[in-house]
């Protein structure tokens, strides 16, 4: 059973089409990176496998309608929205107790494990915290959840390098097995290519690109073309081209690497590379969707 | 190491009551909103203080007091414990006004919501969880304080009598036993009664943006005046006068001495009567209101998000 099932979901708020029947397929044990411009339907799409908004088309997450039954989805899913959301008057005692009150999968003495590497006191108000220890403490209770989904939208919004990349690296060491999905937004995507093992670009309310990481390298590849190389280069179609330092960087889309190695340096890009070329100017009309 | 712990999983997951979410949210309830608890107790403590300082007093009313007719006299010794629980009462009324008002629009504001909604607690849960505050938690609490007031309020005036042998008449004529079974029976009338006026606020501070106390109180008053213009009748605004303040008299054979305003209050208030209030339609009508606001606060939650 795939972790999270979609089929034409839809969504408009008034006139406007926030989501325009997408369909996706997310397996269980991915690491899904959701990556789209503001307004792109990211976060309605995520609201909506949430339950936290109604949509129009069919959507089972876990083999369960997320609008329905959101109560019971929960037990299995977990969601950091944005470092904000812990109420501020709450002491991380409070936290720790309610969590353990309602959650029936939630592992007490794990969370105080996480908190115990942090420098969190227990008698703290949430107000008090810094908001990079806010949102350690929200994922200490998250990964306390023994859960089988874990969606996190611009979990790591504001909080500066250091937090950023403890956030990602305990996500991975101390949370994730292969029986665990992970889904995540965020605008800081050179943070999250090593660490998702699919992507998926949206715009105004479409999939643009979808694909596993495996795929990501083996199709994209981005050329430091030599200069004398460049009309050659340009004669195998780039969707993409850069200047940097007075070269010229062109980004290819499933063209044989043997042939680029021939105008230059080839790498893989970064996703914010591929981000800029498909949504850049022409904004979703790259030819890359599938 | 993972595998460990899920074996052990539902082992651990076993005991879990269909209740603990639910009672949980209400223990949330009185942590967040400390006033629910505080206020009466500040109340409380201003009505002790109050009888503390004018105590030296008290000697020479209560012989004052002695001198009048019995029915006079014991509405005397008693009245400052009546305005003691009315006073709690009072208190905890606005509390319970306050407190809905701000139960669902406060979560949305400061984005609360999210972390709530991501819990596997259903709106219907949390929504219960809030009812319960001003319609079990406070009416129970009040009784717990009146009673605890009280009976300060009962040790202070025998230790002050006591010097001019007057401490005996208090426990003798003061019948405390029946208001303590008064207060218990007023609370309870007086929720039931009031039980839509909660159900109104909390389906207001789930639905409103921003001004919640305005959008509760103005569509009332407009009815009101609108009836007023159109047929020159004042029988909404008066059903919502009742509504607001006839809670404790509900319960009660009311006796009205219009043309004797020295009558004790009291007395007023002397006789029980459960089935008259049972089977005045006005709490049924209002109960089954109290009920279908509660069920769209309920079904709105799910629509709600951070504002």
């Amino acid at each position: 059973m795939a972790c999270i099932e979609a089929r034409g979901l839809r969504k408009t708020f008034g006139t406007t089409v926030a989501l325009e029947g997408i369909n996706l397929r997310v397996e269980e044990g991915r690491i899904l990176g959701l990556i789209g411009p503001n307004g792109a339907g990211k976060s309605t799409a995520l609201n909506a496998i949430l339950g936290l908004t109604a949509f129009e088309g069919e959507l089972r997450v876990l083999g369960r309608n997320p609008w329905n039954e959101r109560d019971q989805l929960m037990r299995d899913v977990c969601f950091i929205a944005d470092v904000a959301v812990m109420p501020r008057w709450m002491r991380v005692s409070q936290a720790l107790d309610y969590v353990a009150g309602v959650h029936p999968r939630f592992d007490r003495a794990k969370a105080e494990g996480f908190l115990a590497k942090t420098e969190i006191k227990r008698t703290s108000k949430i107000r008090q915290l810094s908001k990079g220890m806010v949102a350690q403490l929200h994922l200490a209770l998250v990964m306390a959840v023994d859960a089988r989904l874990l969606v996190l939208d611009e979990p790591t919004l504001g909080l500066d390098i250091l937090f950023r990349k403890q956030f990602y690296d305990s996500l991975l060491n101390d949370y994730f097995d292969r029986s665990r999905t992970i889904v995540v937004t965020t605008h800081q995507v050179e943070e999250i290519q090593d660490v998702i093992t699919d992507l998926m670009f949206i715009n105004h309310g479409r999939i643009v690109l979808e694909c596993s990481m495996e795929q990501f390298e083996s199709r994209y590849a981005e050329v430091m073309v030599d200069p004398d190389h460049l009309a050659a280069a340009q004669a195998l179609k780039p969707i993409h081209a850069r200047q940097s330092f007075g070269r010229s960087i062109l980004l290819f889309d499933n063209v044989d690497r043997q042939e680029l190695t021939a105008l230059g340096d080839v790498r893989t890009p970064g996703i914010a590379d591929l981000f800029v070329a498909i949504m850049g100017d022409k904004a979703g009309q790259g030819g890359a969707s599938q | 190491m993972n595998t460990e712990s899920n074996d052990l999983q539902p082992i651990a997951a076993a005991p879990f009551l269909p209740t603990r979410p639910f009672f949980w949210s209400v223990r949330r309830e009185l942590w967040e909103n400390k006033s629910i608890y505080l206020a009466p107790l500040i109340a409380a403590g201003v009505v002790l203080f109050g009888f503390g300082i004018t105590a030296f007093t008290l000697p020479q009313r209560r012989l004052t007091a002695l001198t009048l007719e019995s029915a006079r006299q014991r509405a005397a010794i008693e009245m400052p414990y009546d305005a003691a629980a009315m006073m709690i009462m009072f208190t905890a009324f606005i509390v319970g006004i306050f407190y809905c008002l701000d139960a669902l629009y406060g979560e949305r504001r400061d984005r609360s919501i999210l972390f709530w909604k991501s819990l596997p607690v259903s709106d219907l849960t949390s929504v219960l969880s809030k009812a319960i505050v001003p319609m079990a938690i406070l009416p129970l609490l009040t009784f717990v304080i009146v009673l605890a007031t009280q009976f300060i309020m009962l040790l202070i005036s025998t230790a002050v009598l006591l010097p001019s042998g007057l401490a005996g008449t208090t426990w003798q004529l003061l019948p405390w036993p029946r208001l303590s079974l008064m207060l218990l029976y007023g609370l309870v009338t007086s929720v039931l009664w009031e039980a839509p006026i909660y159900a109104w606020l909390l389906l207001v501070s789930s639905w409103a943006r921003r001004a919640t106390f305005l959008w509760a109180v103005l569509p009332w008053l407009a009815i009101s005046a609108i009836e007023k213009l159109a047929f020159d009748t004042t029988f909404f605004i008066r059903m919502l006068v009742r509504r607001l303040t006839g809670g404790f008299e509900e319960g009660f054979v009311v006796v009205h001495y219009p043309k004797d305003a020295h009558v004790p209050v009291v007395d007023r208030l002397t006789q029980f009567d459960p089935l008259k209030f049972l089977s005045s339609p006005g709490l049924w009508i209002g109960l089954v209101i109290a009920a279908g606001f509660l069920i769209a606060a309920i079904r709105l939650r799910r629509y709600r998000g951070p504002l």
